[in-house]
């Protein structure tokens, strides 16, 4: 019996090397199994240059599963709660999973690659839901996490860099949009896709490309200030953009324990996402019955008095923490919309837009803890939703 | 051209046909389907040799209840009634055993066995009563369910401390350790863990075994009898009530697909293409043939296709059916015993290595086998003067290793029949003719997924509140107007028309709400 070599320890991207080359604080964590920066430089200037440049981050870890099959519409169609034969191919959709209690699996991206041919791509691993949800179907899952490099290209300047690269068609390409082109003799996808809530991209290709796509991009963007980004200044913009996150601002359903302690769509603002129309999908039956009977919970965004990140604040009804209606989930100081912002979850009826709450912040000084009951408007929008984000052509920056 | 019912039962098994008849009763259109050309399930009479009959599948009536008997008005006479059961011995000195007496064992052991039988019909008792109700949901707060739980908590406080104790000692362990503790006549523990694993891909080891014993004494307390004229002919009895009460059943028109529209059910399709009409089909079909076949996946959810998928249905019990010219010969038994239940099951120790190449899907080498002679109580069954031996033979896999053929069916039987010529050795010079029905074969003719019995197996995890599945065991499935009537739905398997009377029910109180 010979004896196969397996990994042991963390996986390298295909980009790792050059992420290596740049990088300066030696602050690295794993993300699925993979190596990644939590910043390569300083934090806030890489979040600076997703706001005023371009950022570029390597989302290779991102699970990427492959679904095709003559059934492959009638399977995303009962795993997912949108309407998912609205999605043309060339077309990526968001979209959330439950599980048939209609509680959150996970969110993702879903690419229609080509008729009858799907990428899902998530942070969670689910293999097992998805194998599952194929039984008498005919459909393949096949999971291509390491066999597609990926870079988010993000920012302002993106079009430009892209463009000057030479990627033809790119100025057609609208916001959930997807095309594949021709790189010096490699298909390479480019998605109008991304996590910061701004004018950006995000490109798949061949792994063994990853190095040379890597030095084409970054000749192209020298002149547009591009910078490769860790997850931290990603995490701040996609607070801004009002996106939620597994494990932080929900519980995936697979990891819970304790009863209560998941949420459905309706209870994380995602309502415009369920399609009562479709007669069957995976949860639909609960979350009917919770549209009748009512949310327990609501994912609330929070505008905040003040200057002090709400990180793990409860949530008050009243000024005098009487009524603790629920605890923020995602806090930062956002330096583009001058905001105090937060992500919360209240408990119904609480949480109506344009309604106040509070919340009570802890804050330290030279050990000295200090608390503050800080007012907190619930607003409807992001905070952060650039013209740029939705403009075809995007401008020449 | 359509016809629109109120509910369309797919199968005509006895638990279809104890549905539909409630149903018609409560004044309901029903219409019934069956695939076969002869009503009943596995619940048939039929010629398989010229001259010959026998009860196909099901051979023992001892589950039907009581409720179901006189709710429909079934007063047929049996053929045999209070059979008893002869646990066989190679040397003649059998142990003979019924209604908590026990003859052929040492004194201590026939006090043993009456004390155990007694404190084992005192629970079958109080599970008996759970047989015949819907089980509670969990996590509700529906009065009805709250209400049945809270009546299940105190029926078990009324069987007292010492009693309610044991019976959830019991309940989860093997029947193994009971035998061996209370008795010392290995004929007697080995029929006794027989009676136990009957139907199941279970040993004598195996967990929840004492369950499995209580489930067969729930309804009659064990005691066994034959129709005259085979199960075929309560099936056929059963058909004439449905008919009676205004029931549509039609034969030779196997479902093809239960017809789901705008996500609910809209009427059954068969395969000759006859559309039928009903916002309401009850499947007397097992749960994984009836989901993942007649419905389509793709009308449910991930986590219920996912449970329905897993549900552990593989058959291990074959039938062999012998036509005999004559009565074989059992040395120490007497000519009347011929109309009783014999069983070859020598030890405890026996019928645990009888499982064991189950396990690794291999057919027994000595299997355990139940038999009977319905052919000496009611002679319409066979040529005057000759006889049908009918046996339940374990452990016969569903999925053997290599697959059923010809030769590997052969061979089985072959086993089978030296097995029982160890006791009667000149059956083989008797046998005109022989059938063997492996649970694949059982799965072809009667249409049970893996040839199971039960329509899966009758285990803690498979049983009640989570009978097929957790939560979808109270005869609604998750797919408006969708229910299961048959033994994979609570309470199971065996000749009792429980979860037939219990479905009906169900959707008459639903419907009325």
């Amino acid at each position: 019996m010979s004896v196969q070599e397996v990994p042991q320890g963390r996986l390298r991207t295909p980009f790792c090397a050059r992420l290596a080359a740049l990088d300066t604080l030696n602050s690295w964590h794993t993300w699925k199994g993979y190596t990644v920066p939590d910043a390569l430089y300083c934090a806030d200037t890489e979040y600076f240059a997703i706001r005023n440049s371009t950022g570029v981050f390597d989302l290779t870890p991102m699970t990427k599963y492959r679904i095709k099959g003559p059934d492959a519409l009638v399977y995303i169609d009962r795993l997912v709660t949108r309407d998912m034969s609205k999605i043309r191919p060339g077309r990526v959709a968001y979209a959330v999973w439950c599980n048939d209690q209609g509680q959150v699996i996970d969110d993702g991206t879903i690419f229609h690659l080509k008729e009858g041919e799907y990428r899902l791509c998530s942070q969670e691993r689910h293999c097992a839901w998805l194998m599952d949800s194929a039984i008498g179907l005919d459909v393949s899952i096949t999971d291509e996490t390491a066999e597609v490099a990926a870079l988010a290209v993000q920012g302002p300047t993106s079009f430009a860099i892209l463009n000057r690269m030479g990627i033809e068609g790119l100025d057609e390409l609208k916001p959930f949009g997807l095309m594949h082109v021709d790189f010096q003799g490699t298909e390479l996808m480019v998605s109008r896709t991304g996590f910061t809530g701004d004018l950006g991209y995000e490109l798949w290709l061949d792994p063994d490309r990853a190095e040379f796509l890597w030095d084409t991009l970054f000749a192209a963007g020298e002149i547009s200030g591009i910078r490769a980004i860790g997850t931290d200044a990603l995490e701040h913009a996609r607070i801004e953009a009002g996106y939620i996150a597994a494990y932080i601002d929900f519980l995936p359903a697979h990891a819970t324990v304790r009863t209560g302690r998941t949420r459905s769509p309706l209870e994380l603002g995602l309502d415009w996402l369920v399609d009562f129309k479709k007669p069957n999908f995976n949860g639909r039956r609960a979350l009917a019955e919770e549209k009748r009977s009512g949310s327990t919970w609501r994912l609330v965004k929070l505008d905040i008095e003040g200057n002090k990140p709400a990180h793990h604040a409860y949530i008050f009804a009243d000024a005098k923490a009487r009524r603790n209606i629920g605890f923020v989930t995602s806090a930062a100081w956002s330096p583009v919309c001058k905001q105090n912002i937060a992500l919360g979850t209240v408990r119904t009826p609480h949480g109506n837009p344009g309604s106040t709450l509070w919340v009570e912040i802890f804050y330290q000084r030279e050990m000295h803890w200090s608390r503050k009951m800080a007012r907190a408007e619930v607003v409807d929008k992001p905070f952060w939703f650039p013209k740029r984000r939705g403009l075809t052509p995007p401008d020449l920056v | 051209m359509t016809d629109r019912y109120d509910a369309i039962v797919i199968g005509a098994g006895h638990n279809g046909l104890v549905c539909s008849a409630l149903l018609a009763k409560a004044g309901k259109k029903v219409l019934v389907l069956e695939a076969n050309d002869q009503v009943g399930g596995a619940a048939v009479t039929r010629e398989f040799a010229s001259g010959y009959s026998v009860s196909a599948c099901a051979h023992l009536l001892y589950q039907l209840q009581p409720k179901v008997r006189k709710e429909l008005g079934l007063s047929a006479k049996p053929a045999s009634d209070r059979m008893r059961n002869v646990a066989l011995s190679r040397n003649g000195k059998h142990v003979r055993y019924s209604d908590g007496a026990v003859t052929g064992v040492s004194d201590g052991d026939a006090r043993s066995y009456r004390q155990f039988h007694r404190q084992m019909t005192r629970f079958a008792d109080l599970l008996n009563t759970y047989l015949n109700l819907t089980p509670p949901r969990l996590g509700t707060s529906e009065f009805r369910d709250l209400a049945t739980l809270a009546r299940l908590g105190v029926d078990l406080r009324r069987l007292g401390r010492d009693d309610m104790r044991t019976f959830l000692r019991l309940i989860g362990i093997n029947i193994h350790d009971e035998v061996t503790e209370r008795f010392e006549t290995p004929l007697l523990r080995g029929a006794v863990s027989f009676d136990a694993v009957l139907g199941t891909h279970l040993g004598p080891r195996s967990p929840n075994t004492i369950m499995t014993y209580l489930y067969r004494l729930a309804a009659g307390h064990g005691q066994l009898s034959v129709p005259r004229g085979g199960m075929g002919a309560l099936a056929e009895q059963l058909a004439q009530v449905a008919r009676t009460a205004g029931v549509t059943v039609r034969t030779n028109m196997p479902v093809k697909r239960i017809v789901v529209e705008n996500g609910r059910v809209a009427g059954v399709e068969t395969a000759g293409g006859e559309r039928f009409d009903s916002l309401i089909a009850v499947s007397n079909a097992d749960p994984k043939r009836t989901i993942m076949e007649l419905v389509g996946t793709r009308h449910v959810e991930t986590g219920f296709t996912r449970r329905i998928n897993n549900i552990r249905m593989r058959g291990n019990a074959a039938k062999l059916h012998l036509a005999l010219d004559g009565l074989p010969t059992i040395s120490g038994l007497a000519k009347t015993e011929f109309g009783d239940r014999l069983v070859i099951a020598p030890d405890e120790h026996y019928v645990e290595r009888a499982f064991n190449p189950a396990k690794y899907g291999e057919s027994s080498p000595e299997p355990v086998i139940e038999m009977t002679i319905p052919s000496f109580r009611d002679p319409s069954l066979a040529p005057t003067g000759k006889h049908v031996m009918s046996c339940v033979v374990q452990y016969a896999p569903y999925a053997l290793e290599g697959g059923w053929t010809e030769a590997t069916k052969d061979a089985f039987a072959k086993t089978c029949i030296g097995t029982i010529s160890e006791y009667a050795p000149d059956l083989e010079s008797r046998i005109t003719a022989s059938e063997l029905l492996t649970p694949a074969d059982i799965e072809r003719e009667f249409h049970i997924t893996g040839g199971h019995w039960h329509h899966g197996e009758l285990a803690l995890d498979q049983f009640l509140f989570v009978r097929p599945v957790c939560g979808a065991a109270q005869y609604r499935m998750p797919l408006d107007g969708l229910y299961l009537c048959g033994a994979g739905a609570h309470p199971g398997g065996g000749v009792s028309g429980a979860a037939g009377r219990n479905a009906a029910k169900y959707i008459l109180r639903e419907r009325a709400a």
